[in-house]
């Protein structure tokens, strides 16, 4: 389990996602929510912040599908990648499992976050993955 | 009115590009800075240049860093002073504004400035993981996005927001190589048609292989000098008149609008401001067309048409030699190729000859102004310089 004083870090975001979960943090101060979390509130540049969690839940803003892969990724391609927005505001981009032709996906389609473990002997970093999948 | 010049080049020297088998990188420079050396025999190297600002953008290539002593070491200028500047592909547009920087601050006179990048000794596979490493590495790289990709999104959502096609985008790559085809430096001197880079293999959809800039070895120079003593070095002198860079979010996906430079709209648009001149008065501009969908938005983001019209700007010819604002005469990064660190120098050398009157077959009759746009990665740096040519 991540505490719940989580420091609002990269590495706390990917803890979380092992656990199966989509959390950003929420600035105290202005309100607003940051998904990848940041020390630092990019709007007010307050660190009062606290974690919340996503629904994972949200829509297509763009994508592509990816032929020419970078090595760690061969296995896998083609697979499309897309920029999604989340209902709660922030945009990610993540991988669309069972995509592999552009006429599979929209811009303005809605998509939400599903979730691996990855095996404890991986490399660094040692970071579970999040996935998008239509709805 | 038109600004008052920060500093003057008084020479320019440029490698030839493409594949260069059995040099080092140090060697490639060596070629551009003596041709910088050559067309100006007033200089004498060793005693008038007081300080180096070299753009380089990755040491993974040849396990080489510490790049500065190494070229003022091989160049023989020790013990001159040194920068390396590292802002990915817009690494020697950032040597470039540092060397103004330094100039205008009245410290040093007379800087020699420049870029190099040696890539193609390595796998396809390699190069593009350290170009990669100029993108954000826990969402993107993680997720599997490639420069190529990241290009795709912003192709992907100018075409969904403004109906940009793909026969659009191709026109680009075709204008470029054509201009590269009468560039003798060029990587690729040869013309393509719109349905060869149609049909070319998908490598992030929309994006094809026609749609993307090589890899590419090869080295920039320019000697830069306070513009009163400009006359002592040349009689073509051409001044920078403006000087400006920005940054965006590392992450595309963080940006508010996937259609739309803001680090090229906040350079260029300081840069308009700083020379005095508009859009309009540009008569010859070299753009960082890293991906043909790249030079789309520069049309609209560097204010050359209005936004959303990239792709009826080059489907009227706009930016063709004889056009409205003719780009990348040179065949840009598509075709004259991409040696990363060295691109942003290499930009000034063509506008540099456009602006002497030394472009031969390409040249822009009577240029007087001109701009380059060099930029990092997916666009989270940019510099915007505005030329203009001495009396
Ligand atoms: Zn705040």
């Amino acid at each position: 389990m991540v505490e719940v004083s989580s420091p609002p870090t990269i590495e706390s975001f990917y803890k979380y996602i092992a656990e199966g979960k989509l959390m950003g943090v929420k600035c105290k101060k202005c309100g607003k929510v940051m998904v990848p979390p940041k020390p630092l509130c990019e709007n007010c540049m307050a660190k009062d912040l606290e974690w919340i969690q996503l629904k994972g839940e949200g829509e297509v803003i763009s994508f592509t599908i990816i032929h020419v892969p970078p090595t760690s990724f061969a296995s896998i391609a083609p697979y499309a990648v897309a920029v999604v927005k989340l209902d709660e505001g922030p945009k990610i981009p993540g991988i669309v499992k069972g995509v592999t032709q552009p006429h599979q996906l929209k811009v303005g389609m809605r998509v939400k976050a599903i979730f691996e473990q990855i095996p404890s002997t991986q490399a660094w970093p040692q970071w579970s993955r999040y996935y998008f999948q239509p709805i | 009115m038109v600004g008052k010049p920060l500093a003057t080049i008084v020479s320019a020297g440029l490698s030839k590009f493409g594949r260069r088998e059995g040099l080092y990188w140090r060697e490639l420079f060596i070629e551009a800075a003596t041709e910088a050396f050559d067309r100006c025999p007033n200089l004498d190297p060793r005693k008038d240049i007081k300080a180096i600002f070299v753009g380089h953008m990755g040491e993974s290539y040849e396990h080489q860093g510490h790049t500065a002593p190494t070229i003022t070491d091989w160049l023989g200028l020790t013990p001159v002073q040194g920068f390396r500047l590292e802002s990915a592909c817009a690494s020697s547009g950032a040597a470039l504004r540092c060397a103004v920087m330094a100039i205008a601050s009245g410290l040093v006179d007379v800087v020699l400035v420049g870029g190099v990048e040696k890539m193609t000794h390595r796998s396809t596979a390699e190069v593009t993981e350290f170009l990669a490493m100029a993108s954000d590495f826990p969402f993107e790289q993680w997720n599997g996005l490639t420069f190529p990709g990241l290009y795709a999104l912003m192709a992907t959502a100018h075409m969904h927001k403004y109906g940009t096609r793909e026969e659009q985008l191709a026109m680009v790559a075709v204008k470029n190589h054509k201009n590269a085809a009468i560039n003798p430096k060029a990587q690729f001197q040869r013309a393509i048609t719109i349905e060869e880079v149609l049909k070319s293999r998908v490598i992030a959809w929309p994006l094809k292989l026609y749609d993307c800039s090589p890899i590419t070895d090869g080295a920039s120079c320019a000697i830069l000098v306070r513009p009163e003593l400009a006359k002592k070095f040349t009689d073509t002198p051409v001044h920078i008149i403006a000087s400006a860079g920005a940054t965006d979010k590392i992450g595309v996906y963080e940006r508010e609008d996937l259609t739309t430079l803001l680090s090229a709209r906040v350079a260029s648009q300081e840069a308009y401001r700083m020379a005095g001149v508009e859009p309009k008065d540009i008569d010859v501009a070299e753009v960082h067309d890293c991906f043909t969908i790249a030079e789309i938005i520069l049309y609209e983001d560097l204010g050359f048409c209005p936004k959303g019209y990239g792709g009826k700007f080059i489907e009227e010819g706009q930016p063709e030699v004889g056009g409205k604002i003719p780009v990348n005469t040179s065949g840009g990064l598509k075709a004259k190729g991409h040696p990363v660190g060295a691109t942003g120098v290499a930009q000034l050398y063509e506008v540099y000859l456009q602006l002497t009157n030394q472009a031969g077959p390409r040249q822009v009759s009577g240029a007087e102004i001109g701009l380059t746009h060099n930029m990092g990665g997916s666009g989270a740096s940019a510099f915007v310089h505005i030329y203009k040519r001495g009396d």
